[in-house]
């Protein structure tokens, strides 16, 4: 039970229930009851994942959704496509150990274990929205830090131009791969200047706690100007390569999803309009933004690209 | 006898309502509650044209005459559950946006065929009367109403133009509907047969359109 990294999800308990066992200590009773069960203390020394967790700037004011939302609505096809399907399936990812592998174009290809990812930078909070290309979005608050301090371990060569993502494949745990919903494994990719932008997260938690395994555990992409889909779930590879890496969403259906995948309103999908969304917990669709409202961080990328032939 | 079933027949239909009112009510249809809405009433139309497509084979699987009673009613469901999941689609995703509404119907393939399925449902809901079919006449009535085979057909073409990859259940729809369909084909040509052979004996004032050889 005494690990020096922290817990990972499958030891994971609700915020609302950790709660309540804090209050429970607080009470005379209770601690009268924790001295005559031998094993409750071990519960109690587990302080919350995000504590001390930084407040980033790059936070938005927007309302955090519900964490029942943000753990029960989901997409991560591999436990099938329904959006219930992961929070009620994705517990039999093993998760433990977990390694991610780091190589491609680079200096010094390295693996690592999730414990020493967590110690590469301290842990910020960062709440992101987030637009999924169906049409809704949700505001996440993420634990994790900038993905360029682990990009950085392996120290890329010149030659790279682009990174490319591969997401965990556990035939036995996951339906949809069983009945080959898509052409896995999930790949996605980032051009290098995107990989590296400050804006761009490797989440390892969210609401205070270790990364659930329905939104990708242990650790993933989050890349909040772009479509939900871009931010792979689960990573076990990280590949600098020098051609644009060709998704999983690319090779599904190329005229639907290109490699930039950039939120942008004027830009429809091409059998739904994009420019709303629907904000999960709010009854109307409110007005997409470009680049999802980080066109000031983000939007000078892109000067010179003809963002409708690039979407 | 039929009373009772068809009383028993229309409160049964209205439970995907009472359902989805009730869930809105107690906030019980997860995160999306409008798209679960939005999409679960279409997925009742399309069950309802199915179930009306469904009765004229089970008449004549099962011989019981007394189904044909509750055709009409079934049929109405399956257009009043089309223009409530049409209501939630303008309301709620759209908010009246006339403009890119009419943008979605031209430009949308999905939406084309969904919009072109319900237009055409209209006259047949229009026409659901027996003052109506005393008005048209039985067979002009009867040619008319057959367009609800093309009507199911873009049904599900709408559903499954919607999905973004799992297209099982517009599948399953779609093998029901060649079922449906294809049953009639069946009988058709096995009436064309006999009408060849000489066994078949029109009545003098029938209902039913005379098949006329190929």
């Amino acid at each position: 039970m005494h690990n020096a990294h922290p817990p990972l999800p499958s030891e994971i308990t609700p915020p609302e229930i950790y709660a309540r066992r804090r209050d429970f200590l607080k009470t005379s009773i209770g601690a009268a009851l924790l001295a005559a069960v031998p094993s409750a203390p071990t519960f109690a020394a587990a302080p919350p994942f995000g504590a001390g967790a930084l407040k980033s700037p790059l936070s938005t004011d927007d309302k955090p959704t519900p964490y029942k939302h943000v753990t029960g609505y989901n997409n991560f096809a591999e436990f099938g496509p329904g959006k219930d399907d992961p929070a009620r399936l994705a517990h039999r990812l093993q998760t433990r150990p977990w390694q991610v592998t780091i190589g491609g174009l680079v200096k010094k290809p390295v693996t690592l274990g999730v414990e020493d990812v967590l110690k590469l930078a301290p842990l910020e909070e960062r709440i992101y929205r987030l637009r999924c290309v169906e049409g809704w979005s949700m505001v996440v608050p993420w634990l994790g830090f900038p993905l360029d301090l682990l990009l950085k371990q392996a120290e890329p060569l010149g030659s790279a131009k682009y990174v490319e993502f591969v997401s965990v494949v556990q035939p036995e745990v996951m339906p949809g791969v069983q009945y080959r919903l898509l052409d896995w494994p999930y790949v996605e990719g980032l051009r290098l200047d995107e990989a590296r932008h400050p804006l761009t997260l490797l989440a390892l938690g969210l609401y205070d706690e270790v990364l659930p395994k329905q939104n990708g555990a242990p650790l993933r992409l989050v890349v909040p100007w772009k479509y939900g889909f871009k931010s792979a779930k689960s990573i076990v590879s990280i590949r600098f390569v020098e051609h644009e890496p060709r998704t999983l969403w690319m090779r599904t259906a190329p005229d639907e999803y290109g490699f930039y995948s950039n939120v942008n309103p004027d830009v429809p999908h091409p059998r739904w309009s994009q420019a709303r969304e629907r904000r999960i917990g709010e009854f109307f669709k409110r007005d997409t933004l470009p680049f999802n409202g980080y066109a000031e961080q983000v939007a000078s990328l892109y000067t010179g690209m003809d963002l409708k032939k690039h979407f | 006898m039929v009373g009772v079933l068809k009383t028993l027949v229309f409160l049964l239909s209205l439970l995907p309502l009472a359902w989805y009112g009730w869930g809105m009510w107690q906030d019980a249809l997860g995160a999306n509650p409008i798209e679960a809405v939005t999409r679960g009433l279409g997925t009742w139309a399309l069950n309802f044209l199915l179930i009306t497509l469904s009765v004229t084979p089970a008449r004549k699987l099962t011989g019981w005459h007394a189904l044909m009673r509750l055709r009409r009613m079934l049929g109405l469901f399956a257009f009043f559950y089309a223009v409530l999941h049409l209501m939630t689609y303008l309301w709620f995703d759209q908010f009246f946006a006339w403009t890119e509404i009419a943008q979605d119907i031209l430009k949308r393939p999905f939406i084309t065929v969904g919009m072109a399925a319900f237009v055409l449902l209209v006259p047949l809901a229009a026409t659901s009367s027996n003052a109506a079919i005393r008005r048209l006449g039985g067979r002009r009535w009867q040619a008319l109403h057959r367009s609800v085979y093309a009507i199911a057909l873009l049904a599900v073409l709408h559903f499954s133009w919607m999905v973004k990859f799992d297209q099982s259940q517009p599948l399953l729809y779609a093998a029901i509907l060649a079922v449906l369909l294809g049953v009639r084909a069946l009988w058709r040509e096995r009436e064309r047969k006999e009408q060849l052979a000489g066994k078949y004996q029109p009545k003098p004032r029938g209902r039913v359109i005379p098949i006329l050889p190929k």
